[in-house]
């Protein structure tokens, strides 16, 4: 078989469609992730409940669609409400562990997903909900009718991204965040109110969660077990992109979306996820402080 | 030990076996059914706890052992004609120590949330094979098969009743706990101590520490293979819910409800929390898993130690 025929036996129309929906999947997961890595950087805590937090987002802006019709105004109320719940959860349960062995923040962020997931269920029942897209235009990619709203979910993810990293360089309480992540103790020493700033991460990271529920919402039926999948590719992303290393993780999201976009062509949809674990098994052995940041010395 | 102690602690051992073997023949059905599962969950909480509470590594991917001893069962039961209760057992064994070694392997190269993040990540790519491998595991249908009878080759045969499923496990358990609480004493198990107080020092020393971490998380794996070989007996199926990591967290919720680092604790832990999900279940139906998480998130807070950690040193001498 000549090179001619190879290449032309590659599927180009399929492998394009399939990059811009890894691209669009890599936003949403970027934007779950850099909360987590948020959370892990400054206070050591894994948060086993981000996923819930994302799913409750996507509830909070099930209910808002259907009372008020705004989509927007969901996305907004949906950011506000969660990133409260999330304030409240770190200041009843994590603030208690902390200088604790981190592994015991595991255990109650573990628990607080139980409950959650628990909640939702008993609440809006086991039935998938449906969120509305805000608009409905299509254009056309090679054989398919494409929409325009998933290219808009990966601009926004993008934008939210963006405002959040501008914050952490220039607000003033971005700069607090980033110093409590780097030394604690030396924060509080320059006066900076180290546990309001751990609860304020927590909830901007729990915020950018909900956010991401909303936009993806009208992607896939919103249901109780929706977070499960998100945090552990999650997971994975935080640890391939080097753990607490923001635009590590942001990387690592596109960079594992588009592989298990372009298995999927391939194999079936649940088959492709073990791809995320295999790149995560391989960093592990051969890179184990993560992919996308530099070699430490 | 001194011998007065010695002789109070097996007092309350005998004391504790005895009432477990007369259980039973008193409980009425529901009960006898509900005590032998909390003996084969308190067994696989055991076998974390060599892990979390012995080594200091939490593993948040127990799911997969388990899950594997439910499957290798399955494997003998359904191949091999007549179903041989013990060939089941060194199946599962064998399933979960090939899994073990594999999983060991990996992850003992990280530590602390590095650890239970990868040990979870390993149990869920053993789910989604599970679940997606449809012509050999049967899926998210499972698997099952007959019950196999107790029999010693050669002497005799008998179909299990309730009874005798219930001494069966339960003397398995025993026997693990035994196992297991030799092997925490031994200069083994105090190289494991040693490296959940200070794994530098330990390494300092001289001990190849990766070599006996991957020890510690190969010998978990087995007995927690273990349970899952006894559960598949009991219940006559293999299914991927298993193996998914909720499995898992409820395994560490055992150990720390019932206190880490006393191997009865997560027996009693696993107990709390199945006599916690009757009595909730109740009034909640299957949400019981909110009152349930917020008293293990309240444990978590203000009793980290779990209802036996005031024991821990004198069940440890």
């Amino acid at each position: 078989m000549g090179i001619e025929q190879i290449f032309a036996a590659i599927p180009w129309e399929t492998i394009i469609i399939q990059t811009v929906n890894g691209i669009v999947t890599g936003m949403i997961l970027a934007l779950i992730a850099s909360g987590l890595t948020l959370i892990f950087g400054i206070m050591d805590v894994v948060n086993f409940a981000h996923g819930e937090l994302f799913m409750l987002g996507a509830y909070i802006g099930v209910v808002v669609i259907t009372t008020s019709g705004s989509f927007w105004l969901a996305l907004v109320i949906a950011t506000l409400v969660v990133a409260l719940l999330g304030a409240a959860l770190q200041i009843t349960t994590l603030r208690p562990l902390l200088g604790r062995d981190p592994l015991t923040t595991i255990l109650a962020t573990f628990g607080i997903s139980l409950v959650l997931q628990n909640y939702a269920l008993w609440q809006f029942g086991p039935v998938a909900r449906k969120i509305q897209e805000p608009f409905t235009g299509y254009f056309t990619l090679f054989y398919l009718e494409y929409p325009w709203y998933r290219l808009l979910i990966a601009a926004l993810s993008a934008a939210i991204i963006g405002a959040f990293w501008l914050f952490l360089k220039y607000g003033k309480y971005g700069v607090w965040i980033r110093a409590t992540t780097q030394d604690r103790v030396m924060a509080q020493a320059m006066g900076i109110p180290v546990p309001w700033v751990h609860t304020g991460a927590f909830a901007i990271g729990a915020g950018m969660a909900a956010a991401s529920g909303v936009l993806f919402g009208p992607l896939v039926g919103v249901n109780h077990a929706m977070g499960l999948d998100w945090i552990l590719k999650a997971f994975i992303v935080v640890v391939v992109g080097g753990m607490g290393s923001l635009g590590g993780s942001i990387a690592a999201s596109i960079f594992i979306s588009l592989l298990e976009a372009y298995a999927s062509i391939w194999v079936s949809p649940a088959q492709a996820g073990i791809v995320s674990f295999v790149v995560l098994i391989l960093t592990l052995l051969f890179r184990p402080t993560g992919l996308f940041v530099p070699t430490p010395k | 030990m001194s011998k007065r102690s010695a002789t109070v602690y097996w007092t309350g051992f005998a004391i504790i076996l005895a009432l477990l073997i007369v259980a039973p023949l008193v409980l009425p059905e529901f009960w006898r059914r509900f005590v032998t599962e909390i003996l084969i969950w308190g067994l696989l909480a055991m076998s974390s706890d060599i892990l979390i509470g012995y080594t200091g590594m939490v593993s948040f991917g127990h799911s997969a052992f388990f899950g594997l001893g439910m499957y290798g069962a399955a494997a003998a039961l359904l191949m091999v004609r007549p179903p041989n209760l013990w060939l089941a057992i060194v199946y599962g064994l064998i399933g979960s120590a090939a899994i073990g070694l594999f999983v060991a392997y990996f992850s003992t190269r990280l530590r602390d949330i590095y650890f239970a993040i990868t040990t979870l990540i390993f149990s869920q790519i053993f789910y989604v094979i599970i679940f997606t491998w449809t012509e050999v595991t049967g899926g998210e249908n499972g698997l099952s098969f007959r019950r196999p009878p107790l029999a010693i080759p050669g002497l005799f045969s008998a179909p299990f009743t309730a009874e005798t499923l219930h001494w069966f496990v339960l003397a398995v358990v025993t026997a693990s706990y035994l196992i297991l609480r030799r092997i925490t004493q031994s200069p083994f198990g105090m190289v494991l101590q040693s490296i959940r107080e200070n794994e530098p020092r330990t390494r300092a020393i001289g001990y190849a520490v990766e070599r006996y971490k991957i020890v510690a998380v190969m010998l978990s794996a087995l007995f927690a293979g273990l349970a899952g070989v006894l559960y598949a007996v009991q219940n006559r199926f293999a299914a991927p819910d298993f193996v998914y990591f909720l499995v898992s967290g409820e395994t560490v919720i055992f150990n720390v409800m019932g206190g880490i680092g006393t191997l009865v604790g997560p027996i009693v832990g696993a107990g709390f929390f199945l006599l916690l999900r009757e009595a909730f279940s109740r009034f909640f139906t299957e949400y019981y898993l909110i009152p349930v998480g917020i008293i293990f998130i309240a444990m978590v807070i203000f009793m980290p130690q779990g209802l036996l950690g005031f024991m821990r040193r004198w069940l440890n001498r």
